[in-house]
This record gives structure tokens, C-alpha cells and sequence, in this order.
């Protein structure tokens, strides 16, 4: 599997980073060195193995459903780059 | 009372209880030393003022016979832990003016146990890196120096912040994270230890993600029983991380008995790697001969898919990496760079405020996780990932506790390794395993190498058996001798 400019450009956009196009040829060079070097895994038959799952083996605790805080709108949008009476501001996106 | 940025948290706890010297004194000679070293890069945020109040409380505290357990204590803590009104960076441009409106679990445990803190630490972006070179604010420099050389050197990373500030005696002790190996990797080339707890134990909430299945946090300091008093006060049950353990936390202390024998310790063969430097190889050895003449019995055992930890770690981490690092969009906090659309500034932000290393991990990690290849790659590395654990399991039944070297050599200069991220990568070759089977793992300062720069070894235990690594890594510690102190070249 191999990638070139036009992966990296994909790729890119389905991570949301706009990427100069006279870098996407050295960048698809750095990916595709670290790709073929994760190849080795392949050596490993593992058509007999569960994948990992859970690190510890503990089952996740179960807990009420119900509400636990809230109520801080000034805590929640005090870091926004660009708010407005505790809401968040982004560039229209509806007509 | 002349050197006390020179203490170790016990030597520290006890001459405060003794009342040999005030918190606040305790406090004002390691914001000095912090001011003195600011050549070394070592801190992202000081906080001087907030420093200078907790240990007037201390000292109230103290007077009043209501010492907590850490009481007093000035620590740095890594830029990753949120902190309440404290600028919290994880060496991100990203995270530009970032002052969280909470505070991490761990923070808040050492918090509330009367600890002290002295500021923020720089990192590797995101923790993403060996070196600390890819922080957004700059190299950290490694207080260390080769023997009548003056080139700058690394401190390792991503906890290369910690690890320099807790060398050069800028902090009694420090929080790290360790997601491959960034707490043991730094420790061991600043000759300080460190230990990476089970995964699970300290709770990560409030902690900012990198590849969630992997990250722990732990502390680091210039003792095998400074890390363990640390971690007691870290570590916690705590119910808004789902991944953390209701279990008792140890008091590790009662654990260090000084005696390893009859204990089995096991050497892993595939550690030995080709073109693995003489002296890595005699540092090993040294740590078989001192356990061995301290009773331990030695065995030889086999982890037959070493060699595939890393690859796989290069796999699932960035996969879970691109996937925590999808919440920087320039809405809800930190930097924003206009876009002529929604889409354009959630693509020019993050393009601006992330680094070449957390892009090229990122763009990794979308790959492996889009469609027609999750497969291939992301389940294929979770796979291995149970082969390495199996591994580690079968070995445990053989033996107590594993010994090996924490890195593959000593601390290298800045700039050498930039430019091939694999060479980069290979770092934690030794490391990366713990974190992929959730294991504990232990660096212990080990001795200077030919050069004059510090070497450290690697326990390695079974889950939640921190306190046999404490036990084992003193016994070590001992051994090695007393650990030198780096020269205060870079005192202004």
C-alpha cells in the first residue's frame, strides 16, 4: 500500500488540515517510510488472535444515569477564541 | 539549610516537620534556582506567586500540626495536566491562551495533600516526541553535558520539562505522562527516576489526550522513594475517568524493604538488539550482577514479539491521536485562524496551530483508521498488542519482575536526530512494550556512562505491582552508588 500526493491531499481534508500542495510530495515520502515500516507486522500470522480490547482487565463500572454538573456556561465558553452572551461564534454556515 | 533545593522529598518532608527550615524558605530557594536556569528552557509557565501562597499555608498548616502528607513540597508539573487559571499549553501553538476552568485529578491529589506548585513544564507537543524538541516553545536542554564538551544535549521527552527541571534541582519532584515511554526515556538521560504506573492507576482525567489506551501519568524525581511517595498521593480511584481502577492504593514505602532475595528476575533476550552501543550492553549487565549479588535469582526468558511493539505503537497511536486531537477546531478554546468558510478556518487553524510532528501523526493516524484499511492496519496492530501482552503474561509466570535498559543510549545533541522520525521513533524501543500491554515500568538512575552522561535500567512488573519496582529499583539504586549531580553551567 502506497501512498502519493493525491492520498495525502484526501487524507488531509478527512483531517481537517489545510496542506500546501508543495508539501504534499515530501509528505507522502515521510508516510509512506513509516508505512512501509509498520509492513513487518505482517510477518505475524495472527488470523488466530483477538485484537486488544481493554489494557486492564477490568469490566467498566456501571453508574446512575442522571446529572452531575451543569449550569456553568461562563466556565464552558471562557476560553472561546470568539464568543458572544455565552455562546460560541463561528463563521454563517446556514443561508 | 544552605542547599535546600538540593533535598530529596524525604530529606525535605522531614526537615520541614522538624521545622529545620519553613515551606516558605523551601519554596523561595527553588523559584530562585528556576530563575537562575531559564537558560535550560525547562518551564513553559512559572508561577511564582501562586507558589509563594500555598506554602504560606503550608506553613500554617505545619504550625498548626494539620501537615498533609505532602505538605510543603514544591513540584513542576508537565503542561499537559490541566490546571485551574493556569495557562495550559501541552507545548501546543493550538492551545495558545488555553486557562482551564478545572483542575486534573492527579493536580488536584497533590493539591489537596499540601503539595506545592512551582509551574508549568515544557513537553513535546502533544507529548509526541523523544526529545522535547517539537514543543512549540522551544528545545529543552539536558543540564548534562558530555565531559569537557559544551553541546548541548536533550533531555529525552515528551516529559523533557520534568525530567531537566527535576536534574538541575529546579523542582523536588515532577509530574510526567508517559504514553511510550516519556517519563522512563527522559528520567533515564537525566539521570533521575521515574516510573510509568499500570494503566489505570492514576486516573487521566483532566489530563490532556494523546492516545487515551496508552497514556498513564506518573511522577518523576531524583529517587526510587521519591517517585513512591509521589505516586501514593497521584494515584487514585477516581470516577470520572471510566479506565481508572477502584483499587487501594499501596503505601508504596512499606513495600521498599531493601530485600530482593529469592526474588526472580527475568532478561528479556530480545532487548539485545543489533548495534546496540557496548556500554547499554555492560549497564545491563552491571544491573544482572547487582541483584544478583543481593540474592536475586536470574532468568533467562523470551518475549518473542518485541520487535513488533513499536511498529504497532506507530499504528495505534496516531489512530487514537487523530481521533483526540479532532476536538482543536479554533471554536472552543485556544488559537483560531480565519477561514473564508467554517471549513477553511477549522482547516487554516489547525494547520497553523499544530506542528510538522503532530500533522505527520495525525495524517498517520487518519490513514490507518479510513476506510479500507482499519483492517489492515488498526486491528492488525491491536492484535499484536495481545500478542505482547500474552507474552508479558507467559513471562510472569516465570519470574517477579524484568529487568532491562531504559533507552538505547545516552542523551544525543539537539538537532541530530530531527530529521528521520524512525531514528526518532526508536527512542522507546525498550519502552513502548509497557505502555501496549499496560504494564508498570520503573527507570532507575543507573550510573554515568564514559562521557559523564547518566544511563538508566528498567523494571518492568505485573499489573498494579508498583511497589515490587519501588522494592527492586532502591535495591538498584543503592547499588549504583550515589547519584552525581550535573555541574550549574547554565546558572546566570
Amino acid at each position: 500500500m502506497s501512498v502519493d500526493k493525491n492520498t495525502v491531499k484526501r487524507v488531509a481534508k478527512l483531517a481537517r488540515l489545510a496542506f500546501p500542495e508543495e508539501r504534499l510530495e515530501a509528505m507522502a515520502g515521510e508516510l509512506n517510510r513509516i508505512l512501509a515500516w509498520v509492513e513487518q507486522l505482517n510477518e505475524v500470522d495472527t488470523s488466530a488472535v483477538e485484537p486488544m480490547t481493554s489494557v486492564v482487565k477490568m469490566s467498566l463500572k456501571m453508574r446512575e444515569d442522571k446529572v452531575t454538573d451543569g449550569g456553568q456556561p461562563v466556565a464552558v465558553t471562557q476560553n472561546a477564541p470568539q464568543g458572544e452572551d455565552h455562546f460560541f461564534a463561528v463563521p454563517k454556515v446556514v443561508e | 539549610m544552605s542547599d535546600l533545593t538540593g533535598l530529596t522529598i524525604v530529606e525535605a518532608r522531614d526537615g520541614l516537620r522538624k521545622k529545620s527550615f519553613s515551606a516558605r524558605e523551601l519554596a523561595d530557594a527553588h523559584i530562585k534556582a528556576i530563575e537562575k536556569g531559564r537558560a535550560l528552557n525547562a518551564f513553559v509557565t512559572e508561577t511564582p506567586d501562586l507558589a509563594r501562597k500555598m506554602a504560606l499555608e503550608s506553613d500554617r498548616r505545619i504550625a498548626s500540626g494539620e501537615a498533609r502528607p505532602l505538605e510543603g513540597l514544591p513540584l513542576g508539573i508537565k503542561d499537559l495536566f490541566c490546571t485551574k487559571g493556569v495557562l495550559t499549553t501541552a507545548g501546543s501553538h493550538i492551545l495558545d491562551g488555553f486557562k482551564p476552568p478545572y483542575e486534573s485529578t492527579v493536580t488536584r491529589n497533590l493539591w489537596d495533600a499540601g503539595a506545592v506548585m512551582l509551574g508549568k513544564l515544557n513537553m513535546d507537543e502533544f507529548a509526541m516526541g523523544s526529545s522535547n524538541e517539537t514543543s512549540y516553545y522551544g528545545p529543552v536542554t539536558n543540564p548534562w553535558r558530555r565531559k569537557g564538551a559544551n553541546t548541548k544535549l536533550v533531555p529525552g521527552g515528551s516529559s523533557g520539562g520534568s525530567a531537566a527541571s527535576v536534574a538541575a534541582r529546579m523542582v523536588l519532584g515532577a509530574t510526567g505522562t508517559d504514553t511510550g515511554g516519556s517519563i522512563r526515556q527522559p528520567a533515564a538521560v537525566t539521570g533521575i527516576a521515574g516510573i510509568k504506573p499500570t494503566y489505570g492507576r492514576c486516573s487521566r482525567w483532566g489530563i490532556v489526550a494523546f492516545a487515551s489506551s496508552l497514556d498513564q501519568a506518573g511522577p518523576m524525581a531524583r529517587t526510587v522513594r521519591d517517585c513512591a511517595i509521589m505516586l501514593k498521593t497521584m494515584a487514585s480511584h477516581d470516577p470520572l475517568d471510566s479506565t481508572s481502577v477502584d483499587m487501594r492504593v499501596p503505601d508504596y514505602e512499606l513495600a521498599m524493604t531493601g530485600e530482593v532475595r529469592g526474588l526472580r528476575v527475568g532478561i528479556p533476550k530480545e532487548y539485545r538488539l543489533d548495534g546496540m552501543p557496548g556500554e547499554i550492553e555492560t549497564l545491563w549487565q552491571k544491573g544482572i550482577a547487582w541483584l544478583r549479588d543481593a540474592g536475586a535469582e536470574i532468568v533467562d526468558v523470551s518475549l518473542p514479539h518485541t520487535k513488533y511493539a513499536l511498529p504497532a505503537y506507530y499504528i495505534v497511536a496516531p489512530a487514537e491521536a487523530s481521533s483526540n486531537l479532532a476536538r482543536y477546531d479554533g471554536v472552543r478554546f485556544g488559537l483560531r485562524v480565519p477561514g473564508k468558510d467554517i471549513t477553511s478556518m477549522y482547516e487554516n487553524t489547525r494547520a497553523a496551530g499544530f506542528g510538522r510532528e503532530v500533522q505527520r501523526r495525525i495524517l498517520i493516524g487518519t490513514y490507518v483508521l479510513s476506510a479500507g484499511y482499519y483492517d489492515a492496519y488498526y486491528i492488525k496492530a491491536q492484535k499484536l498488542r495481545s500478542l505482547i501482552a500474552r507474552d508479558f503474561d507467559e513471562a510472569f509466570e516465570k519470574v517477579d519482575v524484568l529487568l532491562t535498559p531504559t533507552a538505547p543510549g545516552p542523551a544525543f545533541g539537539i538537532g541530530e536526530k530531527t530529521d528521520d522520525p524512525i531514528s526518532m521513533y526508536l527512542n522507546d524501543v525498550f519502552t513502548v512494550t509497557v505502555n501496549l500491554a499496560g504494564l508498570p515500568g520503573l527507570s532507575v538512575p543507573a550510573g554515568l556512562n564514559d562521557e559523564g552522561l547518566p544511563l538508566g535500567l528498567q523494571l518492568i512488573g505485573k499489573a498494579f505491582d508498583e511497589g515490587t519496582l519501588f522494592r527492586v529499583g532502591e535495591v538498584i539504586e543503592k547499588a549504583a552508588g550515589p547519584t552525581s549531580r550535573p555541574q550549574a553551567w547554565w546558572e546566570v
